[in-house]
């Protein structure tokens, strides 16, 4: 997207202009099945995080090393290798966290995400660029799970964080951390994002096109001057 | 009995794609027509049965007894892309229209999280050989229960006035959670 090369740039870029979830619709099974709360969301963003940081810094250090036909499975290989510390980490420092996410966190080696940028900016990139833009897409993807999983808790389960934020009057949805939820919930942000998305781009046209008439309007006296000169 | 319950529910009740989120990314690429969603199932469901065989023997039979088991994430996903690379190799060899039809989705099955997914539930729940089986029969029946039916929906949505930003993706998605809904009502079956 953007030319410069600058780091911030790179880190920048995931968190918005090409957000994992919202603009690549990168990842999105454990986006659905984890963001029950907030907490959930938050740990899975960072294990998600932590094995694309690792695993785009390692490809983009050995990318001149694999043969071209067998990249993919090397790739899924390091991902794996990854994903298996990140799970017998959590199995024994956070073992309630470890059930709650169950069989998602070994499915991060399918997460598309990782295997994406691998392929698409890791395997192209120096080392530095390759983990700023790996810190800003989990940073980005985390993002997403903390809104997804904020808006679940709440209108779910009436908490925020395991903390009640609503009082008893209003009647829990329990509808939102039943998997329906998840579509729906995730559904209508999408459209959210596509509409503010849209409006920023017919804005920018707008600009462009009175900016144009403006010039135009510059230009015109002097052509109609060239004209009656000429006559 | 024990076999059938399985088998239902995989593919009904706890249905791999809309109360497991497994899949997704082929539930939203290829439902726009309804005979590539169904290819794409059956493709699915091939790989998913194959994958259960032998996912089950390496995990019983090699790694377990060998103490292992650290390694189950990088073998079953090797076994996976190899199976879906020998898949691709027969198709192309045995149908040649089969394989122009599934086109790129075909080595796509690879990421596939059912797939893997699958292999872990079955090392999760201590299945039998022939419970492996018929659990992924079950799942890639789901799968393609919920493929069709989604394409089908969405040749319709072709015709319908949607607001300009839930065109594509939001739509699908809101869709799917109203499917899941509909899914919800058979949770009492079992």
């Amino acid at each position: 997207m953007s030319k410069s090369n600058s780091p911030l740039n790179d880190f920048m870029n995931g968190i918005w202009k090409q957000n994992p979830i919202f603009k690549q619709v990168l990842g999105t099974c454990p986006t659905l099945a984890v963001t029950v709360s907030i907490v959930n969301g938050v740990a899975m963003g960072l294990a998600t995080t932590f094995v694309l940081l690792f695993s785009s810094l390692i490809i983009s250090m050995i990318k001149k090393l694999i043969p071209n036909q067998v990249r993919i499975a090397a790739y899924i290989v390091v991902i794996a290798t990854f994903v298996t510390i990140v799970d017998i980490v959590m199995k024994a420092q956070f073992p309630d966290l470890s059930k709650a996410l169950g069989p998602f966190i070994p499915l991060i080696v399918v997460n598309c995400i990782i295997l994406g940028r691998a392929e698409a900016f890791a395997s192209k990139n120096t080392v530095v660029r390759s983990g700023f833009d790996a810190l800003g897409m989990g940073a980005g993807f985390t993002l997403a799970l903390i809104v997804i999983g904020s808006i679940r808790e709440i209108l779910g389960s009436n908490k925020l964080f395991g903390f009640v934020v609503l009082p008893d009057t209003v009647e829990p949805m329990l509808i939102f951390i039943l998997p329906a939820g998840a579509f729906l919930t995730l559904g209508i942000l999408f459209g959210i994002a596509n509409n503010y998305e849209q409006k920023k781009k017919d804005k920018e046209i707008q600009k462009a096109i009175t900016a144009e008439r403006s010039t135009k309007l510059v230009t015109a006296p002097a052509s109609v001057q060239t004209e009656t000169e000429e006559a | 009995m024990e076999l059938l319950l399985i088998f239902l529910s995989a593919a009904i009740v706890n249905n791999f794609v809309l109360s497991y989120f497994l899949g997704i990314c082929p539930f939203i690429g290829v439902s726009n027509k309804l005979t590539s969603a169904f290819s794409m199932g059956v493709a699915t469901t091939f790989v998913l049965v194959l994958t259960a065989v032998v996912t089950w023997m390496i995990n019983n039979l090699i790694l377990l007894p060998a103490g292992l088991d650290y390694l189950q994430y990088v073998s079953f996903i090797l076994v996976i892309a190899s199976l879906v690379q020998f898949v691709e190799m027969f198709i192309k060899k045995t149908s040649q229209p089969l394989y122009r039809a599934l086109g790129i989705y075909l080595p796509l099955i690879t990421t596939n999280c059912a797939i893997l997914g699958l292999a872990l539930f079955m090392a999760l729940r201590d299945y039998s050989m022939m419970e492996s089986i018929f659990f992924g029969l079950g799942a890639g029946t789901g799968f393609t229960l919920a493929l069709v039916i989604m394409a089908g929906i969405r040749e319709e949505l072709e015709l319908a006035d949607i607001p300009k930003p839930f065109r594509g993706v939001p739509i699908t998605l809101i869709t799917a959670g109203l499917l899941a809904m509909a899914f919800m009502g058979f949770s009492g079956l079992i």
